[in-house]
């Protein structure tokens, strides 16, 4: 992975002692509150119900073990000894004390990470594939180009002032998995006719109150012109984007507002004055040398993952792992491993120190010391032997780390919610877990099929409730929690944004109105047919009558 | 006592008056800084400096009047009605690196001593900084960071770096 040189450790040291200054002036009162306000937010720092936020960087997903053990260490000495994986494969820490803030960010300096533009009105860490590299439907390794995105963005010294937070993902593969059209930017790596690399450019996509799907606004740009492309897009968007409600001050609005045809022609227009291309060849083998691919033994060849029928015939709880949280590599004799934040009874994507020592020591043995985090709030091991396969199950059991659940109805996309926001309306881990605990059954969870279920407190969606095949939303009903449901959202392509099904159920009740939607489901499918196939066969008519009978 | 502001990262003696926005007089005297629509009223627009407030862009200046007499404009300033209103570091990019304005660009309104390192790479040169702290002390928060990774007038940092 990325190797910091001295200019890039210099940075993120000077960093640190410009917000110790800051925490120090704020503390002191030299600087007020609001002052104090983007100068925290844009160190990853949010004042929450109980206690301050702060979300730490993880650009593009990526980990070492010696960075594994520095956020344990900095969890269990600093917070109350576990974390949060968000969906935008960051970590969250909900118990830190302001005070000691500008510590944490030493502590995260010596391991070459940060929390720098986690929050704020800028562009927020860059985002990928969690499969980066190893995916075998991947069209270009996306990381050389997270790591020049992520370089262009950090101090950006013309757009740390936007209207509004500003999300950036980067997909490169055949199936997506980092929700690109929901961004926005979303780049699309791909290659032309002529065999060149470039990026389908989207814009305006995203979740919150107003979903949006990303609007193509160029259908290739050579790789050379990315990074102008991107201002061209980030300073017609500073200009001319909403500053007077913040409800409608993101891209989306602002390209809603124009008309894609004519937001497309001022970034053209405004990329024409600044288009001299900054990235070259030699460039680009460069960054490609920070993502060398793993010292594999080529002799191996997929002994494990070929024996499909035995596992599939096998209900033992290592097949069950097998079949739903180990993937195929794209190197012979080499997996692709899940680590489920999805137990029941553990809020979703939360993990304890000591098992992030663990992994810690699992990346150490098991995959070249590197672990990934996803956007789904898990954890992937990239780069297993397959012969290690049974060994590595053993020691995630032990962690419980190894339910067989990804992908499945209990591989819930869920926020903090009114546990510890103080944005929510809802609370939203409750929620989970009851809907785990209605389907319990492991074999009936696994007949459903793959589902993506999403669960926000609120409406700003950090639960990306909108894209969920099943998506539930917080409200607040005269002062009571209530949760509405949407069906027939996708993250992936093609993307589309859920649907109302209809007035919204007390708490007690959505377990049992999940249960019915997904029985309905199994009643209506036809062979082999997932959930959002079948829902986008049938629409939602016979979900609405059956859910709310006359 | 005459009011002193930061340019060229020292500090300095500044007799510069803004005028407010929805003024229609132009009053008496030297050193005056006009905002854009009484500005452009003005005959003789040199002897004035020219403010524009966040939503008025670098073409709108260059709308009322050529790019190529900028620089015969006694200073033009850009305002921050607040510190998050960011428009501003556009605006000053573009005079510089497409208008080529190479006269005084200075930042006036709400801006804090924490954005100083961001509006001189964006090319302001002078700054009324009012946010509370001492002006000496301010002059530490222009090299705040040892370097940079984005080209503004210069090359970006991968590109230095030999990428």
């Amino acid at each position: 992975m990325y190797q910091y040189n001295r200019d890039d450790q210099s940075l993120i040291d000077a960093r640190v002692e410009q917000f110790r200054d800051q925490t120090q002036r704020y503390l002191a009162g030299q600087l007020s509150e609001s002052e104090f306000l983007p100068l925290r937010l844009q160190n990853g720092l949010y004042i929450q119900r109980l206690a301050p936020m702060l979300r730490i960087a993880i650009p593009y997903g990526m980990l070492s073990s010696r960075q594994l053990r520095k956020l344990a260490h900095i969890m269990r000495y600093y917070d109350k000894g576990y974390g949060h994986i968000s969906t935008r494969q960051n970590i969250q820490l909900n118990w830190s004390h302001l005070e000691e803030v500008p510590d944490i960010l030493a502590e995260l300096a010596e391991v070459q990470m940060h929390a720098i533009q986690t929050s704020g009105n800028c562009v927020r860490n860059i985002t990928t594939d969690q499969f980066a590299g190893v995916a075998r439907d991947e069209i270009v390794d996306p990381r050389p180009w997270c790591e020049l995105v992520r370089q262009w963005s950090t101090f950006h010294p013309e757009f740390a002032f936007l209207p509004r937070k500003f999300k950036i993902a980067v997909s490169a593969s055949k199936e997506d998995r980092t929700a690109v059209y929901l961004h926005d930017i979303g780049l699309l790596l791909r290659h032309n006719a002529a065999g060149e690399i470039g990026f389908k450019v989207l814009v305006g996509g995203g979740l919150g109150r107003t979903p949006v799907i990303g609007s193509v606004v160029r259908e290739f740009l050579p790789y050379p012109h990315l990074l102008n492309y991107l201002d061209a897009i980030l300073r017609v968007y500073n200009q001319f984007g909403r500053r007077d409600n913040r409800y409608k001050a993101r891209i989306k609005i602002l390209v809603r507002s124009m008309g894609t045809e004519k937001f497309t022609a001022a970034v053209e227009k405004e990329w024409q004055h600044i288009n001299a291309p900054l990235v070259d060849e030699a460039t680009v083998a460069k960054l490609q040398k920070h993502f060398p691919l793993p010292a594999y033994d080529r002799s191996l060849s997929d002994d494990l993952l070929n024996n499909d029928n035995t596992i599939a015939q096998d209900n033992s709880a290592f097949a069950q792992w097998m079949t739903h949280n180990v993937m195929p590599h794209r190197q012979a004799g080499y997996a692709i491993v899940n680590l489920s934040l999805k137990r029941t009874g553990m809020a979703p994507g939360d993990i304890t120190d000591d098992q992030m020592d663990a992994i810690a020591d699992l990346a150490d043995e098991y995959s070249y010391g590197e672990a990934r985090t996803t956007h789904e709030q898990n954890l992937v091991l990239a780069d297993i032997r397959q012969s290690d396969l049974p060994a590595l199950w053993k020691r995630l059991t032990q962690l419980h780390l190894a339910t067989a659940n990804i992908g499945t109805l209990h591989d819930i996309i869920c926020c903090p919610g009114g546990d510890f926001c103080s944005l929510a309306n809802a609370k939203s881990i409750p929620i989970a877990e009851s809907i785990q605990r209605q389907i319990a059954d492991m074999q009936k969870l696994y007949d459903l099929g793959d589902i993506d279920l999403n669960i926000s407190g609120c409406m700003n969606a950090c639960g990306h409730h909108h894209i969920g095949h099943i998506g539930i939303l917080g409200v607040d009903k005269k002062g009571a929690e209530f949760y509405q449901v949407s069906l027939g959202g996708n993250a992936g392509f093609p993307p589309s944004v859920g649907t109302i099904l209809g007035p919204s159920f007390a708490q007690e009740r959505v377990p049992q109105v999940i249960e019915s939607i997904v029985r309905l489901y199994v009643d209506q499918r036809q062979a082999g047919e997932r959930f959002i196939e079948t829902y986008r066969r049938i629409g939602i008519e016979p979900f609405r009558t059956h859910i709310y009978p006359q | 006592m005459t009011q002193r502001i930061i340019k060229g990262r020292t500090l300095i003696p500044d007799e510069w008056r803004v005028v407010e926005k929805d003024s229609a007089l132009i009053p008496a005297g030297e050193r005056i800084i006009l905002p854009l629509a009484l500005w452009s009223t003005t005959k003789s627009r040199e002897q004035y400096g020219v403010w524009l407030d966040s939503e008025q862009t670098a073409d709108d200046l260059t709308a009322t009047h050529s790019a190529d007499l900028l620089n015969d404009i006694a200073l033009i300033a850009i305002n921050f009605p607040t510190h998050t209103d960011g428009r501003g570091f556009s605006t000053a990019r573009l005079l510089r690196e497409r208008h080529g304005y190479k006269g005084e660009l200075r930042a006036i309104g709400a801006f804090l001593r924490d954005q100083l390192y961001y509006l001189e790479r964006c090319g302001f040169d002078a700054f009324a900084l009012t946010d509370k702290g001492t002006l000496e002390d301010a002059l530490r928060y222009f090299s705040i960071f040892p370097t940079h990774y984005q080209n503004t007038a210069d090359q970006p940092l991968f590109k230095r770096q030999g990428y």
